[in-house]
């Protein structure tokens, strides 16, 4: 049987974009090659359903909206703004943009801040928020969010897992009925921001997210991409999917511009730009370009810390360019720009709450580890990164170490990691026998 | 969408008389020096694509973005400049790199009845030059080239900036496509690149070889990784993904463990350090090596130059070969020759040979 590979007609991706607003009738086997969908008009009529199990099932059900719809509006409807991050590309920075763009956001303490992490198989957001640890607190009138901060809140499919490492092997349905979920039964309550993080590439999580906020608006898509071609060419893809399903594209954001090195403050291009970069795709495509943001080998240690950069780092020229990029995209969603960042953006001191068990708990605030480190170690944060950072508690002496041994001999930092990791679990174990709150550790592990 | 032309008016005499001889070298092909060198070679129309494949090795990541793409290309480059045939199969639908990185994006598929052809990026022949001599003056044995032909779905679109948006059980069955309808041929090693994620197309791959390939034939999978905590995290959940599904992990390749500043030459850690060597430990699997960005390697796939270092550049502790003032490798142009030879210059290429090694060496004892 010879292969071939016909021409996708526009019906069916349009077909694709609005089949999760219609109802979802029960299968019960799994869908076939190329099944129309069991939601859209040919469910059951098509050529690809004769033989199906299913066909009976989907040729009865009744074909009317979706009623969960009009229920997820309205839990949306307290949120004033929400913000798509999208790239067709993955590692291009996504959730660590969407956490950047949440904690600027919420550094205005008027403003309420929620990130929703749609990234299924690879959630990432609550490690960049230094909540990995915590589960989700079920109400009689919904799923509350995970609160980072008096201000911002996550939800996240990690918060569910019962173990941290396992995988989530699910196929595209069943991502779609989970977002529902998230859509659906958390209660986000009013907010004036909402960002979404997406995974790479252009499939079933994309489709869901923007048919079910469809109808409750969506202020419009930031894409991320870094300079190279190869990533500008799945960027090209996701502006024509946002083309073609009517999402309003805020801007363009080019992450990992430029590389200045911290011994010869010369800038090298680490991923050069041989196509003009993601500023001359802007042009090209006609959307504005929202900045360039230079590659900061330090936004990925906070990022490993569960630590916020603008806090850690105020006077990286990342940082710089990172709030003009936010006050960009304040700009396009039509917000004032003084309500965009807070007044000041500079480094508070986070205070630990003090925990009821451990008695000898210190009153003082307590400063978080890498601002710990820069205290001792003085201000060159080179050598912060290789500052080995003692947090003590009565209970436990938890050692947690920088990622960086840039002066230890291999054998050395192989051991300080592995010591580490003996303590870390050490600290598990006091944890899950109730010893230690686990509230404590939230800014260490 | 390209049209995919069949090969039945471009089929010559020559190959009409014996019909062992695969038509779809003959037509199309521009007839290059290094084409005449070689016979046609034999396909064999068998009635599962995957039977002459020798070991199939998925390179697979939780996290995107790690250069599992970059490294399915080198492995795919290093394995050929040590004599085997290669096929490089994409499987990243939405996303699809592998036509940038090996410079065909415009080059068509053929149909041949019974399947798809892979599109050759360069057939089996003899490099002019030898690849790097060593210090007491023998040459390596790397002047036999194996093919290399690779598949993708990149080449079935009719615009590169088409947005390919597909639903799951469509994802799954061109990935069942791709598997069953392509004529891979005499292969020694057949590299899959799969997309990031543990999704449709992933269980779909290991379905289908689970089902297909012959016990063994599947020899396991390359993880791929950056050192950062955040890229460990979403990887070891590939993991308990390969050790769930029964995939053997062949090994775990750190990249972008450091930037080597081109202008003074030190090295940072951009995304932290040692991470990889660590999580391979803790899961007890075979760690490979560790690979620093190297932007003349991205030059090399953008732009086509050969690769050229200053003086005094060391990668993993080695002096790469000076090439910049009156050296051996001065006869050589920077933008002649193919990929291959090219990427034999490139500082990541001993690093690479070094991984094939064992990679090579741990599947024949298998």
């Amino acid at each position: 049987m010879a292969p071939f590979m016909d021409p996708p007609p526009l019906t069916s991706v349009d077909t694709a974009l609005t089949a999760h607003t219609t109802a979802t009738p029960a299968l019960v086997a799994p869908e076939p090659e190329h099944c129309p969908g069991p939601e859209s008009n040919l469910a059951g009529k098509d050529d690809a359903c004769a033989g199906c199990p299913n066909q009976a099932i989907c040729a009865s059900a009744p074909k009317g909206p979706d009623p969960d719809i009009p229920i997820i509006t309205q839990r949306l409807a307290g949120i004033k703004h929400k913000i798509l991050v999208l790239s067709g590309k993955g590692g291009v920075g996504k959730s660590t943009f969407s956490t950047l763009l949440a904690h600027a956001f919420a550094s205005n303490s008027a403003n309420t801040v929620g990130i929703m992490d749609t990234d299924i198989c690879g959630p990432s957001i609550p490690k960049m928020m230094g909540v990995e640890a915590e589960t989700i607190h079920v109400t009689s009138t919904g799923w509350e969010p995970v609160w980072v901060s008096d201000n911002l809140g996550v939800m996240s499919v990690q918060f569910m897992l019962p173990n941290r490492d396992d995988a989530v092997i699910w196929r595209g349905a069943k991502k779609n009925g989970l977002i529902k979920r998230f859509l659906m039964d958390v209660e986000w309550g009013s907010m004036d921001y909402l960002v979404v993080d997406t995974p790479p590439g252009t499939s079933d999580e994309h489709l869901s997210v923007n048919s079910y906020l469809k109808e409750s608006g969506v202020d419009g898509a930031v894409l991320v991409t870094t300079p190279q071609e190869v990533a500008l060419l799945d960027v090209r893809k996701e502006i024509d999917f946002c083309k073609k399903a009517g999402i309003r594209i805020l801007g363009l954001v080019e992450n990992m511009s430029g590389f200045v090195c911290p011994k010869c403050t010369h800038t090298s291009e680490i991923f050069r730009a041989t196509t003009g970069g993601g500023r001359r795709l802007a042009q090209d495509m006609k959307i504005p370009f929202l900045g360039a943001v230079p590659l900061d080998s330090r936004i990925g240690m906070a990022c490993d810390f569960g630590e916020s950069f603008f806090d850690n780092f105020p006077d990286s020229p990342t940082c710089k360019a990172l709030k003009e990029v936010v006050k960009n995209v304040g700009k396009e969603m039509g917000v004032k720009e003084e309500d965009v960042l807070g007044e000041d953006m500079f480094p508070h001191v986070k205070t630990l709450t003090a925990s009821s068990v451990s008695s000898a708990k210190e009153e003082s605030p307590v400063a978080t580890p890498l601002a710990q480190a820069r205290k001792v170690l003085g201000n060159d944060t080179l050598e912060a990164q290789r500052a080995v950072i003692e947090v003590r508690n009565d209970a436990v002496k938890y050692v947690d170490t920088a990622t960086t041994y840039a002066n230890y001999s291999k054998d050395q930092a192989v051991e300080a990691l592995t010591e580490n990791e003996r303590l870390k679990m050490k600290v598990a174990k006091l944890e899950r026998e109730g010893i230690l709150e686990q509230r404590e550790f939230m800014h260490t592990t | 969408m390209r049209q995919i032309q069949t090969t039945l008016n471009t089929i010559t005499p020559q190959s009409t008389r014996s019909p062992s001889y695969s038509h779809n070298f003959c037509g199309g092909l521009p007839v290059t020096r290094q084409n005449r060198l070689q016979p046609p070679r034999l396909l064999l129309t068998c009635a599962m694509s995957l039977d002459n494949v020798g070991s199939i090795i998925l390179v697979l990541s939780g996290k995107g973005g790690v250069g599992k793409s970059s490294i399915t290309t080198q492995l795919a480059l290093s394995l050929s400049l040590r004599g085997h045939s290669v096929g490089v199969l994409d499987v990243d639908l939405t996303g699809p790199s592998i036509p940038r990185f090996f410079g065909i994006e415009n080059a068509k598929v053929r149909q041949a009845p019974g399947g798809w052809v892979p599109v050759p990026v360069h057939e089996a022949h003899a490099l002019q030059h030898s690849a790097t001599d060593s210090a007491d003056g023998t040459s390596k044995d790397h002047h036999h080239m194996g093919a290399l032909h690779c598949m993708s779905l990149g080449f079935l679109l009719g615009n590169r900036g088409d947005a390919v948006v597909w639903r799951g059980p469509k994802k799954t069955a061109m990935v069942r496509q791709f598997l069953s309808d392509v004529h891979w041929g005499q292969l020694d090693y057949l590299l899959i690149d799969t997309p990031p994620g543990t999704s449709d197309e992933h269980i779909s791959l290991v379905e289908t070889l689970l089902k297909n390939a012959r016990p063994g034939q599947v020899a396991g999978a390359v993880v791929v990784t950056t050192p950062q905590a955040i890229s460990i995290s979403d990887v070891k959940k590939e993991l308990n993904f390969c050790k769930k599904t029964g995939v053997e992990v062949l090994g775990v390749v750190e990249n972008m463990a450091g930037f080597v500043c081109p202008n003074c030459a030190e090295c940072t850690n951009v995304f932290s350090k040692g991470g990889g060597e660590i999580m391979a430990r803790d899961f007890g699997v075979p760690f490979l090596g560790s690979l620093p960005i190297d932007p003349m390697f991205v030059s090399l796939i953008e732009e086509g130059k050969r690769p050229v270092y200053p003086k005094g550049t060391t990668v993993a502790g080695n002096p790469v070969e000076a090439t910049s003032n009156g050296t051996p490798a001065q006869h050589r142009e920077v933008q002649n020759g193919s990929l291959a030879d090219k990427y034999t210059s490139c500082s990541l290429y001993p690093i690479f040979d070094g991984i094939v090694t064992e990679l090579v060496a741990k599947i024949s004892k298998t």
